[in-house]
């Protein structure tokens, strides 16, 4: 034990001073970041568009040579490529601030909704709500389901968080293996659900399905963007408001509310902004795994875990790695697509090992 | 002088165990009170009863002639500061955030003095910008306390001396830092705040506090100055050893001795 400690003790560290700077500049970097991958995600696809064609295509030039190839780049830009990179942003930004808060709430970099079968509740209220409302009520349903979704997957979302707390806190204190077991079969029971509607659904609906379960953006729409716009906005205005709770509950529950903190109050706020945040971003992308955890992971090592800065920043970087991902998921095999969830699961599957191996020193799970 | 904590009868239950039963309590401004007892005396419940943490099954806690439930934890934050035992931290806080967590909502710049007050008085100055998950068991325990200071002292800016309530708070502290805790404690009472700390160190509690509150079994054993408190029968009471009491300068100072012969002695 003591000589763990030694060794942790005399480990470089990073100046709070550096720590400090760092984090004045980070949102400032993160924005000019999402702007440039952003504007690469603009040019590249099935149908590249050069930069130099990027001002006329967006309309900021030369509206008079209306050629036929702006026509074309307009066309692809406006109704299929910005509608598709908003939406993609704003669930990377979603997913990312998702996992932070949870990790917050159960004072654990291990959280993530994908990971303990929050994303699955959601996906599971999904499926069942495409397999219902097609086959029981027919048409008188089918128009709702745009707004349907959203809804059922946060309602999925939010009674998984509430069960996986039930079950894994006990008298004020989270019990982290618990926590990481009930995750386990809570995602087990989901997939078994999920498993039982693809046995029963259509072929239509069977695509529908196995799009939620891979994680793909492809069916991203201005009306799906303009469901995620609100939660974003709404998230990041709580953000703010839950950020001093979350920091002092990393002394504990009841240090955090001899702290002065509203323990109770914040533990129901984080839980339904994880189930809002994560069940509408699943009921557009499908389950994604593993940007809750890496992102707010790599921010804590530049900028810290104060979460003030750690959950807006967390929204910009899990922006931008999702608008890289998905900008790569439709070029590395174009014109055909890879489903996004494979490659956030390649690159986020190592780096969680990576955090366990880092935590297996430092506390015993 | 004025009252600070009142506790009535307080009982708490545990599904059929009784952890705590018909306790009372005062403690007024600038007292310094240890609590001892052997395990599972109930000391922890009744700090954590005494802190609003918990609510009792029976009786109730008034803090500042006021009922303690009747507070919003902000407020409370704002009259008491309590010092928990076994804190761990996940996250890679430094020992500065750690401490600055007690000013509650005031920014680093308001709050600086304190903080750099705090951490000196601790003798963390110089692990400020260290990450608290890398420091020693004694090293943590010693940036909570400076964390709790801070909540207090900021407490009682606004609203007169407060109560400061500690769990075992010397339990991973070398000897050195056992005597520098207990003499921070001690300038706090001086500065009108009521201190209530459980100790498990009987000559350190006694070096500690002019009143001792012995627990028993979750009852009220004894209350009172420590000479009244501290004799051989006491200790072979409660904590079923044998020991010498000597007197040293007035203050009684505690040599124990063999199990057996305080079982041999109980049972004659």
């Amino acid at each position: 034990m003591s000589v763990a400690i030694e060794t942790e003790a005399r480990r470089p560290q990073r100046h709070a001073g550096a720590r400090r700077r760092s984090a004045s500049f980070a949102i400032p970097l993160l924005l000019a970041v999402l702007a440039a991958t952003a504007v690469i995600a603009l040019t590249v696809g099935a149908a590249g568009i050069p930069l130099s064609r990027l001002p006329a295509a967006l309309g900021f030039a030369g509206t008079t040579t209306a050629d036929a190839m702006t026509a074309r780049d307009q066309l692809v830009l406006w109704s299929i490529r910005i509608p598709r990179i908003a939406a993609t942003a704003m669930v990377g930004g979603l997913l990312a601030a998702a996992g932070a808060i949870m990790q917050g709430l159960f004072r654990n970099p291990l959280a993530d909704p994908a990971l303990v079968g929050v994303s699955s509740g959601g996906a599971l209220a999904a499926a069942s709500a495409i397999v219902f409302t097609d086959s029981r009520f027919g048409e008188t349903l089918r128009f709702l389901q745009t707004e349907l979704l959203p809804l059922a997957a946060f309602a999925g979302s939010l009674a998984t968080t509430a069960i996986l707390y039930g079950i894994s806190s006990r008298s004020g204190r989270t019990s982290i293996a618990i926590f990481l077991l009930a995750g386990v079969a809570i995602t087990a029971i989901t997939n078994a659900g999920i498993g039982l509607l693809v046995f029963i659904a259509d072929d239509r609906q069977l695509r529908d399905i196995t799009f939620w379960l891979l994680g793909s953006m492809s069916g991203a729409t201005w009306t799906k963007a303009a469901v995620l716009a609100p939660i974003l906005v709404i998230g990041l205005a709580a953000c703010t408001f839950i950020a001093r709770g979350l920091d002092l509950l990393v002394l504990g529950e009841a240090d955090a509310f001899h702290g002065g903190v509203d323990v109770e109050r914040l533990k129901r706020i984080s839980i339904v902004m994880v189930s809002a945040m994560t069940g509408v971003a699943v009921s557009i992308s499908g389950v994604i795994g593993f940007v809750g955890i890496v992102v707010p992971h790599l921010l804590r090592l530049v900028i810290g875990p104060a979460h003030r800065l750690l959950l807006p920043a967390s929204v910009l970087l899990g922006a931008i790695l999702m608008v890289g991902a998905d900008t790569l998921a439709r070029t590395i095999v174009a014109p055909a697509e890879m489903p996004i969830g494979i490659l956030t699961a390649a690159v986020g599957a190592p780096v969680f090992l990576g955090i366990l191996l880092r935590q297996r020193g430092l506390a015993s799970l | 002088m004025s009252t600070v904590i009142e506790a009535r009868h307080l009982s708490k239950r545990a599904g059929r165990a009784r952890l705590l039963d018909g306790v009372s309590l005062t403690v007024a401004a600038g007292e310094i009170v240890a609590i001892i007892g052997p395990n599972g005396a109930g000391k922890s419940t009744l700090l954590r009863l005494l802190s609003g943490d918990l609510r009792p099954s029976e009786g109730e806690v008034r803090l500042k002639q006021r009922d303690i439930g009747s507070y919003t934890p902000r407020e409370l934050a704002a009259r008491r500061a309590m010092l928990s035992q076994h804190i761990n931290v996940t996250f890679p806080f430094t020992v500065e955030e750690i401490v600055l967590m007690g000013a509650g909502d005031r920014s680093p710049r308001e709050a600086g003095a304190l903080v750099d007050a705090a951490l000196d008085e601790v003798g963390l100055a110089h692990f400020r910008e260290r990450q608290l998950p890398t420091l020693s068991g004694g090293e943590q325990q010693r940036a909570h306390f400076a964390r709790v200071l801070v909540q207090l002292a900021c407490g009682e800016a606004e609203h007169g001396p407060g109560l400061l309530l500690l769990d075992e708070p010397t339990s991973s502290l070398d000897l050195r830092h056992q005597i520098d805790l207990v003499e921070a404690a001690r300038r706090r009472a001086a500065g009108g705040t009521a201190v209530i700390a459980i100790l498990h160190d009987l000559n350190l509690a006694i070096r500690f506090a002019d009143r001792l509150v012995v627990l028993n079994g979750g009852k009220l054993a004894a209350d009172g100055p420590r000479t009244e408190v501290v004799t051989h029968e006491t200790i072979r009471d409660i904590f079923e050893i044998d020991a010498v009491v000597h007197q040293a300068d007035g203050v009684p100072y505690v040599l124990p001795q063999s199990m057996r012969a305080a079982a041999r002695s109980n049972a004659s």
